[in-house]
C-alpha cells in the first residue's frame, strides 16, 4: 500500500514543511512521518487541521511517496519539485539550503 | 446580534421574519421579497414599520416602485465574496433615492465595511461580537477615494481640481 | 510619468497599515485563512508552491530608475536576489515572508509604487503599450487614460468583489502592442472627424480555458465619457456575471451567453443613467494627469545619427543587436532601445539585483531615467539618443542584458510554470530553456524571422499560448510533462487564437516539434512571408502531417 505524508506551507514565511512524527513540522521531507492507509491518513490530517488553526501552517494535504530507491521522494513531480526547489535553479531553495 | 450604526453597537429593533412564521402582532419585521410579493396587502396593513431583505440575486428593480413602504432594506451576503449588493446599494442609494436604513446582512468581513458604506449602507449586521467594537475603525482607515459613490465623499479629482458642489440632486449617479 | 501628490501617497501609505494590520489579526488568530486569503490577494500575495509570491504593481509597464531600484534592493533584502517580470507588465518576487510584506510593502510605498489588486477578484493592473511616448505610430500616449482607470479602478466600492478578475488594456496606435483584444476591456484610442479625442471600446475578450477574442462595444466613445462607461460596463458585469462557476465567470462568458447586443444594450442602459453625473472626471483632472506625459525635453537632433550608423558598420554583434533589439522613436535622432530578458541559457522575464541596478543606472544616464516592462517579459529603454546606442548595448552587455533576439524565436515568452507556480500542470521554463539552445545559432533565428513562440504551464494562460505564432500548453498525462501544440495565434491587432494542431506531445519530443515547424515554414514560405503570414496562407494541414507523419 501506498505510503503518505503531509505537506503544508507555514504560514509566517510561506516555506513548505512537513508533518513529522511528533506533531511538529520540519523543511526536511526526510523528517515526515510516513503513514498508510485511510485511517493513519485522516489522523494525520487531523493532528495537521489542528496546526491549521493553531496557526502554524496552511493548507495540509497528503501526497504519495516512494522510499524503494532508498531516498524518500514523493510520486507526483509536482511534489518532488516542491520538496527540492525549482528545477531550474539548483542554487536556491530546498536543494541548496538544507 | 450586534448591529453596528454610525460607529457604534446599536440596539437592533427590528425582527428578521422568514418565509413561514407567523409575523409577530407588532414592532418592525424584516420579510423576503418572496413574502412581500405573496403577503403585500397584510403586511402593509399592519401598523408596524416594514423591511425588506433581498438575495444576492434580487436587484433593486424588484422594489424599485416599493421603496416608500420600507424602513429597512437588508441585503443578504451569502458569502463575502459575492459582489452583487454593492450595486444594488448604489442603485438605491443613487437612482431611486432610498432614504431609509440600507443594511448589510450575512457574511461580512471588517474590511469590507468601508466599501460597503461607500456604496450607501449605514447598518451592519454584523456576526463576531467579540470583534464588532474593534469593527469601527474600518470605516477610517483609508481617508483619500479616487471614486464618487453613494457617500458623496469628494474624490481626489474633485480635491484636486476644487469642484466644489458637483453633487446636484438627481444627476447623481 | 506619473507622480503622486499628498492624496495618492496617502492612499498608499494607509493601505500598508491596513494590511500591516490585517497580517497582525491573521497571525494573533483573529482572521482565518478563508478570511485573510481575500485580502491578502487584493495585495498581490499568493501561496506558490515553494513560498509566498508577492506580486507588484508596475502601472501600464513604466517604472523610474529610482523605483527600479527599489525592486532590486526588496529582490535582495527581502527575496534571494531576483524577480520576474509578467506578462502583465508585473514584477513578481518569489520568496516573501508574510511576516515582512507590511515592511516590503512600506518599501515600495517610498517610491510611490504598491502591489494593490495585482490578484483577487478585482480591477487588475491597466496594462499598455510599452513604446507609450516614443512610438512614432502612436495618436496619443495611451498611458494618460491607462493613469485615469487606475486611480478608478483602485479601491473601487462596488466592484472589489466581482464574478472574476477584470483586466484592462490600453493602446495608444493602430498598432496593437497591449493586446487590446484579448483583455476584458481593450480601448483603442483614436480620433473622430472633427479630431476630437476618444476610444474604441473592445469587450470580452480573454485567454485561458475559453479564449476569446473582444468585441466592439462602441467604435467611438468620447474620451471625457471614459469613466462612466467603464463603470456602466462594470456595473452590468458585477450584476449579472456568473458566480457558481469559477470557469464560467468572466465577462466574455456573459457577453458570449447574452450575446453582444443584448449585453451592449443593457451597458448602454446603464450608461444613460450615469452619463453627466459625477463619475466622470472633471476636465482639470484629465489635463492634470495628461501634463505628467509630457515628452521629456528631447534635443533637437537630426533624423540619422552619423555615430549610429558608423558603429553599425564598424561592429557587427552591435549591428545585429541594433538590428532586432533597435525600433524607431517619434523624436528624430531617438531611438528605443529593448532589453532581451531571454539571454541563452537564463530565464525568461528574471533579473537580478545587480541586473535591475544596471538598468536603473543605464536609463538614468541615457533614458530620461525612464524603463518600461513589456508582457513579453522584456525591458525597454524608451527614449535613447541614437548617438548613445552603442554605449546602452555595451553596458547592456557587461551584465548579460544584451541578447540581440527581440521578436526572434528565443525570445520565448514562459510563464514561471510548475518550477514555480502551485496551478501548473506542467514546466514552461526548462523547456523554454532547451528551445533557446536548439536554435541559438543566431543566423538560424534571423532565417526563421519573427518568430513568437509562447509557453503556458496550465491552462489558465499567464505565457498567453493562446497568441503565441507556436502556442505550448503543458498539460498532465499519467504524472508526465506533454505540451499541446496549437498554431497561428497572434496579440497584434490582427489578433488570432492558434489552433490546436494534433495531440499533445511529450516534453521530450517537444524541441524536435518546434523544429520540424520551424522546417516546415521554411519549405513552404514564398518571399518574405513570416511564419504568420504562412501559416495564415497555408493552415495547419502540413504542419500536422509533418508533426504526426512518423508517430
Amino acid at each position: 500500500m501506498a505510503q503518505q505524508i503531509i505537506s503544508a506551507n507555514r504560514l509566517g514565511d510561506g516555506l513548505v514543511v512537513y508533518l513529522t512524527g511528533g506533531g511538529g513540522w520540519s523543511e526536511r521531507i526526510a523528517d515526515a512521518l510516513a503513514v498508510t492507509g485511510k485511517d493513519a491518513g485522516e489522523a494525520a490530517m487531523t493532528v495537521a487541521h489542528t496546526a491549521e488553526e493553531a496557526r502554524l501552517i496552511v493548507e495540509p494535504y497528503l501526497i504519495d511517496i516512494d522510499e524503494s530507491g532508498g531516498e524518500r521522494r514523493p510520486t507526483q513531480f509536482r511534489e518532488l519539485i516542491r520538496a527540492k526547489g525549482p528545477t531550474v535553479r539548483l542554487d536556491i531553495g530546498k536543494q541548496a539550503e538544507l | 446580534m450586534p448591529l453596528i450604526k454610525n460607529k457604534q453597537i446599536a440596539t437592533d429593533t427590528w425582527q428578521h421574519v422568514d418565509d413561514k412564521s407567523v409575523l409577530p402582532a407588532d414592532g418592525g419585521v424584516i420579510v423576503s421579497l418572496a413574502r412581500w410579493q405573496a403577503e403585500r396587502s397584510v403586511l402593509v396593513g399592519r401598523n408596524a414599520p416594514l423591511g425588506i431583505r433581498l438575495k444576492s440575486d434580487e436587484g433593486a428593480d424588484a422594489i424599485v416602485d416599493d421603496l416608500p413602504h420600507f424602513d429597512v432594506v437588508a441585503l443578504e451576503f451569502p458569502t463575502f465574496r459575492d459582489g452583487r449588493p454593492y450595486s444594488t446599494a448604489r442603485l438605491l442609494r443613487e437612482r431611486y433615492h432610498y432614504t431609509g436604513e440600507l443594511r448589510a446582512v450575512g457574511d461580512i468581513l471588517r474590511d469590507q465595511l468601508l466599501f460597503m458604506r461607500r456604496c450607501g449602507f449605514d447598518a451592519f449586521e454584523y456576526a463576531d461580537k467579540t470583534t464588532a467594537e474593534k469593527a469601527f475603525s474600518a470605516f477610517d482607515e483609508i481617508g483619500a477615494v479616487y471614486q464618487t459613490a453613494a457617500d458623496r465623499r469628494r474624490s481626489a479629482a474633485m480635491i484636486r481640481n476644487d469642484t466644489s458642489n458637483v453633487f446636484l440632486n438627481g444627476t447623481c449617479g | 510619468m506619473y507622480l503622486y501628490d499628498p492624496i495618492d501617497q496617502s492612499l498608499v501609505d494607509q493601505r500598508v497599515e491596513q494590511f500591516r494590520d490585517q497580517v497582525r489579526r491573521r497571525l494573533a488568530g483573529e482572521l482565518s485563512e478563508d478570511q485573510f486569503k481575500p485580502l491578502r490577494l487584493m495585495n498581490g500575495l499568493y501561496l506558490q508552491l515553494h513560498a509566498y509570491m508577492l506580486r507588484v504593481a508596475i502601472p501600464y509597464g513604466t517604472l523610474s530608475s529610482h523605483q527600479m531600484r527599489k525592486l532590486a534592493y526588496i529582490a535582495q533584502r527581502y527575496d534571494k536576489g531576483y524577480g520576474h517580470f509578467t506578462t502583465r507588465q508585473n514584477l513578481q518576487f518569489n520568496w516573501p515572508k508574510l511576516e515582512e510584506t507590511p515592511d516590503i510593502l512600506a518599501e515600495l510605498a517610498e517610491v510611490e509604487m504598491h502591489a494593490l489588486q495585482t490578484s483577487g477578484n478585482c480591477i487588475r493592473n491597466i496594462t499598455a503599450d510599452q513604446y507609450a511616448g516614443a512610438a512614432a505610430d502612436e495618436i496619443a500616449d495611451p498611458r494618460i487614460a491607462a493613469e485615469v482607470v487606475r486611480q478608478w479602478s483602485t479601491l473601487h466600492p462596488e466592484f472589489s468583489f466581482l464574478p472574476r478578475k477584470f483586466k484592462i488594456a490600453v493602446t495608444g496606435s493602430q498598432r496593437d502592442r497591449a493586446a487590446v483584444r484579448v483583455h476584458d476591456i481593450g480601448l483603442i484610442l483614436k480620433c473622430d472627424e472633427t479630431g476630437s479625442m476618444g476610444y474604441e471600446v473592445i469587450v470580452g475578450g480573454g485567454l485561458g480555458r475559453t479564449p476569446m477574442i473582444g468585441a466592439t462595444a462602441r467604435d467611438f466613445l468620447p474620451k471625457r465619457h471614459l469613466l462612466s462607461y467603464l463603470e456602466a460596463i462594470l456595473r452590468v458585469y458585477n450584476q449579472a456575471g456568473r458566480r457558481d462557476n469559477m470557469y464560467k465567470a468572466r465577462i466574455k462568458i456573459l457577453m458570449h451567453a447574452l450575446g453582444a447586443e443584448e449585453f451592449i444594450r443593457r451597458v448602454d442602459a446603464e450608461w444613460d443613467a450615469i452619463r453627466d453625473s459625477a463619475v466622470d472626471l472633471p476636465a482639470g483632472e484629465y489635463d492634470r494627469i495628461a501634463a505628467f506625459f509630457a515628452s521629456p525635453h528631447f534635443e533637437t537632433l537630426l533624423k540619422n545619427d552619423g555615430k549610429f550608423a558608423r558603429y553599425r558598420l564598424e561592429d557587427r554583434d552591435f549591428a545585429q543587436w541594433a538590428r532586432t533589439n533597435v525600433a524607431p522613436h517619434k523624436q528624430p535622432g531617438y531611438a528605443i532601445a529593448n532589453i532581451s530578458l531571454k539571454s541563452e541559457g537564463g530565464i525568461p522575464g528574471d533579473a537580478t539585483t545587480e541586473q535591475m541596478n544596471a538598468v536603473a543606472a543605464i536609463a538614468e544616464r541615457f533614458s530620461f531615467a525612464e524603463i518600461r516592462v513589456t508582457h513579453e517579459q522584456n525591458l525597454v529603454l524608451p527614449h535613447v539618443r541614437q548617438a548613445d546606442l552603442y554605449d546602452v548595448w555595451q553596458t547592456l552587455k557587461n551584465y548579460d542584458l544584451a541578447t540581440p533576439n527581440l521578436g526572434l524565436i528565443s525570445d520565448i515568452i514562459a510563464c514561471p510554470g510548475m518550477d514555480y507556480c502551485s496551478l501548473a500542470n506542467a514546466r514552461s521554463i526548462p523547456l523554454a530553456q532547451d528551445i533557446g539552445k536548439r536554435f541559438a545559432d543566431l543566423r538560424r533565428q534571423h532565417d526563421i524571422g519573427e518568430l513568437k513562440v509562447k509557453i503556458s504551464g496550465c491552462i489558465n494562460a499567464c505565457g498567453h499560448h493562446h497568441v503565441g505564432h507556436i502556442g505550448l500548453l503543458g498539460v498532465d498525462r499519467k504524472g508526465e510533462e506533454y505540451y499541446q501544440i496549437t498554431l497561428g495565434g497572434s496579440a497584434d491587432e490582427n489578433t488570432s487564437l492558434g489552433e490546436i494542431v494534433g495531440p499533445a506531445v511529450p516534453y521530450d519530443k517537444v524541441v524536435g516539434a518546434i523544429e520540424t515547424i520551424t522546417n516546415t515554414y521554411v519549405g513552404l514560405r514564398t518571399d518574405g512571408e513570416n511564419f504568420l503570414d504562412t501559416y495564415r496562407r497555408v493552415g495547419k494541414a502540413p504542419f500536422k502531417e509533418n508533426l504526426y507523419a512518423a508517430h
